[in-house]
This record gives C-alpha cells, sequence and structure tokens, in this order.
C-alpha cells in the first residue's frame, strides 16, 4: 500500500474529476463535498510521504514496473515532497472555501468548475511529482489546459479574452518546452532526469551548440509560464477578470508550480556548473528579476482595481522567486524556496479575503474600501495580516524569506549586494500600496455601520491561511532545516 | 557545401521554416481564428521536428518483420501521439472559447474587441 503512494497522488484527483460530472448530473450539491473529500485525502497521503522521505531517503515509483530510463518514474524527494505538501494544503483549504463562493458566482457551472479544479490539481501534483522530462510536459499542459478553462468558466466577456489570450502565450511557452525536450533528446536519447543530469556534462563537450539551444528554449518557456517580467502580459487580466476563487488557486499555486520547474530544470537536469559558469543563465536571471520586482511593484501602486493590484503585485513576488533561483548559493535558494511556501499563504490568503469582499459587497474599486474594516472585520483582519506579511514586518513569514534573499544577494559577493538594496526598496513600495488600502479599510470614514460577515465556511479557510502567514513567520525555525537541506541537495 | 548543408537536413529547414510562420501568425494576426490556424501550424512542426529526430537511415517501420534489422527510433512517434492530443485539446478549448467570444463581442477581430471593451 504505502509503496503505491506516489501514483494514488496523481490518480485520486483524476478519477474525482470524472466521478464529479455523473455525480453532478445526479445531485449538484455533492460535487464539492466529494471535492473536499478527495483534496483531503491527498493532504493526508502526502503526511505520509514526508514522513517517510525525512524518515528514509528519495522514493522512486516506476509506473508499470518498467525500469528507468526506459519507463517513467515517479520521484519524491526532498523538494517535492515540499510542493506537494504546499499544494494539498492549499487545494485543501481553497476547496473548502469555495462551495459559498461557486454557488454565487457561478451558479449554472458548478460542475465544470469542480472538475476543472480536480484536472488542474492533477496536472499540479503530476508536474512536481514526475521524474520524466516528457511526463512533466503533458502535466504541464493538463494544468494550463485546465487553467484556461477555470478563468472563462464565469463566462464574463472580459474573463474570455483574458483567457484566450493566456491560451495563445501559453501555448507558446508549451511549445517552446516541447522543442526544449526534443533538442535534449536529440543529443542525449533519454527522457528521464536524473538520467540525463549524468549524460549532459558528457554531452555538452560533443554538442554544445544543441544543449545550450535547448537550455534558452526551457528558460524563456518557463520565464512566460511562471509571468517573469517582460513576459508578465498575460497574467494581470487574467487575474483580474477569473472568478475569485481560481484567482485564489492560480495565484497561489499555478506559478509557484513553474518556478519548482524551473529550478529542477536548471539544479537538478542542467546542474550548477552549467548555470552559472558555462552560460551565466542565473546572472541574467536575476537581473531580470530585479527588474520584475521593482516594476511589478511600481505598477500595482497605480491600479485602483484591487485584484489587479494583487495580481501586479504576483509579477513582483514571482520576482522574489526567481531571484532566489538566479543567485544560486545556498542561502539565495532557501530563501527562494521559503518565499515559494510564504507567497503561497500570503497571496491565497489576500485573494480569499478580497474574494469574500466581492461575495458580500461587490465591492472592487480600492476606494470603495472606505470603513469596510468596520463591517467586515475578520476578512479585514486576515487581508490586513497577510498584506503586512507581504511588505516583510518582522514576525509575519514575508520578512524572513527577503531576509534569506537580501542575505544570499550579499553573500555571493561582487556586485550582487545590489539586489539587497533591490529587496529594501521593492518593500517601501509593497508598503506603500498594501498601507493605501489598509489605512482606507481602517480609517476611514464608514458609510456601513453594522458588522456583516461573510459566511463561516468562507471566513474560516481565510483566518486558517491568516494563522499560517503568523506561523510560519514565529516557528520558521521548524520547516527551515528541511527547505535548507533542500538547497543543501540541489547545489 | 552551403547547398548541400541545406539539402541533407531539409527536413529540419522545413520544420524551422513552419515553426517560424505558425509564430508569426500567432502573435501578428488580429483574427482569433488565424491565430489558431498559426499554433496549430507551430505544433505540427515541432510533431515533424520530433519524426525527423526519429529517422533511422534505411530504417523500417518499427514492426516485427522478419529479415528486417533496422528500425527507425519509435519512441519520438509515441510521445508525437501525446503531444498530438495535447495539441487537440488545446484547439478545442480556444475554439470554444472563441464561438464564447463572438457569443459576446459579435466579433472575433482583436481591433473591435478591444475597442467594444
Amino acid at each position: 500500500m504505502i509503496q503505491n503512494f506516489p501514483i494514488f497522488i496523481v490518480i485520486i484527483p483524476l478519477i474525482t474529476a470524472f466521478l464529479i460530472p455523473l455525480i453532478g448530473w445526479w445531485r449538484k450539491k455533492y460535487c464539492c463535498y466529494i471535492s473536499i473529500f478527495s483534496t483531503l485525502l491527498i493532504f493526508i497521503i502526502s503526511i505520509f510521504l514526508l514522513s517517510s522521505v525525512i524518515d528514509s531517503d528519495t522514493i522512486r515509483y516506476h509506473i508499470g514496473g518498467w525500469e528507468p530510463p526506459y519507463g517513467i518514474e515517479y520521484v519524491v524527494d526532498h523538494l517535492s515532497v515540499f510542493m506537494i505538501i504546499l499544494i494539498a494544503f492549499i487545494s485543501l483549504i481553497i476547496t473548502l472555501y469555495s462551495k459559498k463562493s461557486v454557488e454565487k458566482e457561478l451558479s449554472d457551472n458548478i460542475v465544470a468548475f469542480y472538475t476543472l479544479f480536480m484536472l488542474l490539481i492533477t496536472g499540479l501534483l503530476g508536474i512536481v511529482i514526475t521524474g520524466d522530462l516528457f511526463n512533466l510536459y503533458v502535466f504541464l499542459e493538463i494544468s494550463s489546459l485546465a487553467a484556461y478553462a477555470l478563468i472563462a468558466v464565469g463566462e464574463k466577456r472580459d474573463a474570455l479574452v483574458a483567457s484566450f489570450n493566456y491560451l495563445i502565450i501559453g501555448t507558446i511557452a508549451a511549445c517552446f518546452i516541447l522543442l526544449g525536450i526534443g533538442f535534449l533528446y536529440m543529443v542525449t536519447g533519454s527522457l528521464n532526469m536524473a538520467d540525463l543530469s549524468t549524460i549532459l556534462s558528457e554531452t555538452y563537450t560533443l554538442y554544445p551548440k544543441v544543449v545550450l539551444a535547448a537550455m534558452i528554449f526551457f528558460i524563456v518557456g518557463l520565464s512566460i509560464k511562471i509571468a517573469l517580467f517582460p513576459l508578465h502580459v498575460w497574467l494581470p487580466n487574467a487575474y483580474t477578470h477569473a472568478p475569485s476563487v481560481v484567482s485564489a488557486i492560480i495565484a497561489a499555486l499555478m506559478t509557484k508550480v513553474g518556478a519548482y520547474v524551473m529550478i529542477r530544470i536548471m539544479f537538478t537536469v542542467f546542474g550548477i556548473y552549467f548555470v552559472t559558469d558555462v552560460i551565466p543563465v542565473t546572472d541574467i536571471l536575476s537581473v531580470v528579476a530585479a527588474f520584475a520586482i521593482i516594476i511589478g511593484s511600481i505598477n500595482a501602486i497605480a491600479q485602483t482595481d484591487i485584484k489587479r493590484m494583487l495580481a501586479y503585485s504576483s509579477v513582483s513576488q514571482i520576482g522574489y522567486i526567481v531571484l532566489g533561483i538566479g543567485l544560486a548559493n545556498q542561502t539565495g535558494l532557501l530563501g527562494g524556496v521559503l518565499h515559494i511556501l510564504n507567497h503561497a499563504f500570503m497571496k491565497g490568503c489576500l485573494f480569499l479575503a478580497v474574494g469574500a469582499i466581492i461575495y458580500k459587497t461587490g465591492i472592487r474599486n480600492i476606494y470603495d474600501f472606505q470603513g469596510l474594516g468596520r463591517k467586515m472585520p475578520y476578512t479585514m483582519a486576515a487581508f490586513s495580516i497577510a498584506a503586512i506579511s507581504m511588505v516583510g514586518i518582522p514576525p509575519l513569514c514575508g520578512f524572513f524569506s527577503k531576509l534569506f534573499l537580501a542575505l544570499g544577494a550579499i553573500e555571493s559577493g561582487d556586485w550582487k549586494w545590489i539586489f539587497a538594496l533591490v529587496i529594501l526598496l521593492s518593500s517601501l513600495l509593497n508598503a506603500g500600496y498594501f498601507l493605501r488600502v489598509l489605512e482606507k479599510a481602517w480609517f476611514g470614514k464608514s458609510y456601513h455601520e453594522d458588522m456583516d460577515e461573510v459566511p463561516k465556511s468562507m471566513l474560516i479557510p481565510t483566518l486558517i491561511l491568516a494563522a499560517g502567514c503568523i506561523l510560519l513567520g514565529i516557528f520558521v525555525f521548524i520547516p527551515l532545516p528541511f527547505i535548507g537541506s533542500i538547497a543543501n541537495i540541489l547545489i | 557545401m552551403p547547398l548541400e548543408w541545406i539539402l541533407d537536413k531539409y527536413n529540419y529547414w522545413i520544420s524551422a521554416a513552419l515553426m517560424l510562420i505558425g509564430f508569426y501568425a500567432m502573435i501578428s494576426k488580429k483574427n482569433f481564428i488565424k491565430k489558431i490556424i498559426g499554433m496549430t501550424i507551430f505544433q505540427t512542426a515541432i510533431i515533424l521536428f520530433y519524426v525527423s529526430i526519429a529517422d533511422v537511415e534505411g530504417g523500417a517501420a518499427p514492426i516485427l518483420v522478419p529479415g528486417k534489422y533496422v528500425y527507425v527510433n519509435p519512441l519520438p512517434h509515441v510521445l508525437m501521439l501525446t503531444a498530438i492530443v495535447v495539441g487537440v485539446s488545446t484547439t478545442a478549448v480556444a475554439l470554444s472559447l472563441i464561438m464564447k467570444i463572438y457569443k459576446k463581442y459579435g466579433s472575433i477581430e482583436e481591433d473591435k474587441i478591444l475597442e467594444a471593451r
């Protein structure tokens, strides 16, 4: 039983995705419960996987009993299990939250929403667990296709165009990644990541141009998928016009999984020596990331729509994660991976809180937030905690990832200390756009006198994520050794 | 030498040319259907590229036939079967989005939709 857990992680949401239309045909309201059951099951299994990875080392599962490099292999190592736990937990929280919100916002498409939602989770979990490059591409496309459809599921006209543009750009990215895989297969004859990493150093001496081309296709394709600064055009519209729950899941998980793939490709497949010494991909990425951090924050200040503001804030936060990857030392990568965790909690909480506000009042413009703190105190409290954490005030979790990123920047020497200044500047900009909202909500003149909170099923998940922001800050020393060992294994 | 260099690898040149045509159509055409046509050309060009990788000089189709000992590599073909499925699903999602867009806006030209917003 326990040795089959890696495949269950992918199979359970996939089967659920096909069960939901059948059950939804009979009774629509059961769709939500079966999704909750399925995500809970995944979460429990992922905890077993975590304990098993900590006790004994990496778990390798050969699908159909075919030995790698011929068969597809699922690998659960430290980084994978970290991502699996994160995806399972956030999707469990969001499924709990989704019931009321989906009933109101997507009343015609409840069944379609849950089916696509489960397919999205299948894709995301598949990406982080697979050890085979082509399998990774397939899961990437499963999750992307589910995401395109999820953005459009509300059938609002802006959302349809945003989804279509995302589809075009996302498909270009997927084609680049597929070409990259093709180039690697051409010169190595292998698709298994562990196998590739041993073959590639030898292959590079024989066919340097092909390997470089593959590298560049991967980096450009993944940069589009994670919306790194100059390639981020699809993101603001997609996040703004998607239904609230969908914005939350995509903002919290989609881009993080893209960042995971980037770490995998750069450090596991190509190896640290290749990306720093042979071709300075990491330096280029960190400079681009610095621009992403600053320009994303400046754009966020200019927005009046709260969801669009959070979307641009995501562009800048992606910059932090890529900066952590680009620094290519242990402290920096630790900061980057820690920021994947923290940002999933913070941005998830922010989008859930905004979803709750839209559910109750329909307010999207920041200037209408006047006195909202008195009307919806708990929701706004959760929003405030996540926002302050995003700025990086010490006891909250956002501070620690920024601290490690800054330390990593200083540690890497030469001219890279300048990134520490970028992080500081961006924190000030973050404070600029978040405190503006908080000031209006808590100290603005109140139009709404009575307290009028959202239903508990929406409030509690939001508060859990807000509590997560505090706990991950105060008890940062608990996940830190584990994340340290991730960085240690990769570099 | 350059002529031979081009002629010897003509399949790669054709697939690269098709990729660029598809890529150009995807990013520059204003009509949504034309964008999708570009996308399909791009994906098909990649399929051609993979099938070219698989080719072995004088190889037979990878089926067990008596008297044949050289086969082309079947793995890229199998990969491309999956890629075709992915491509078809992408096209299906895109076309259904275009249908919805046409219902809401009454047009599938990017300029008119930007005006209507």
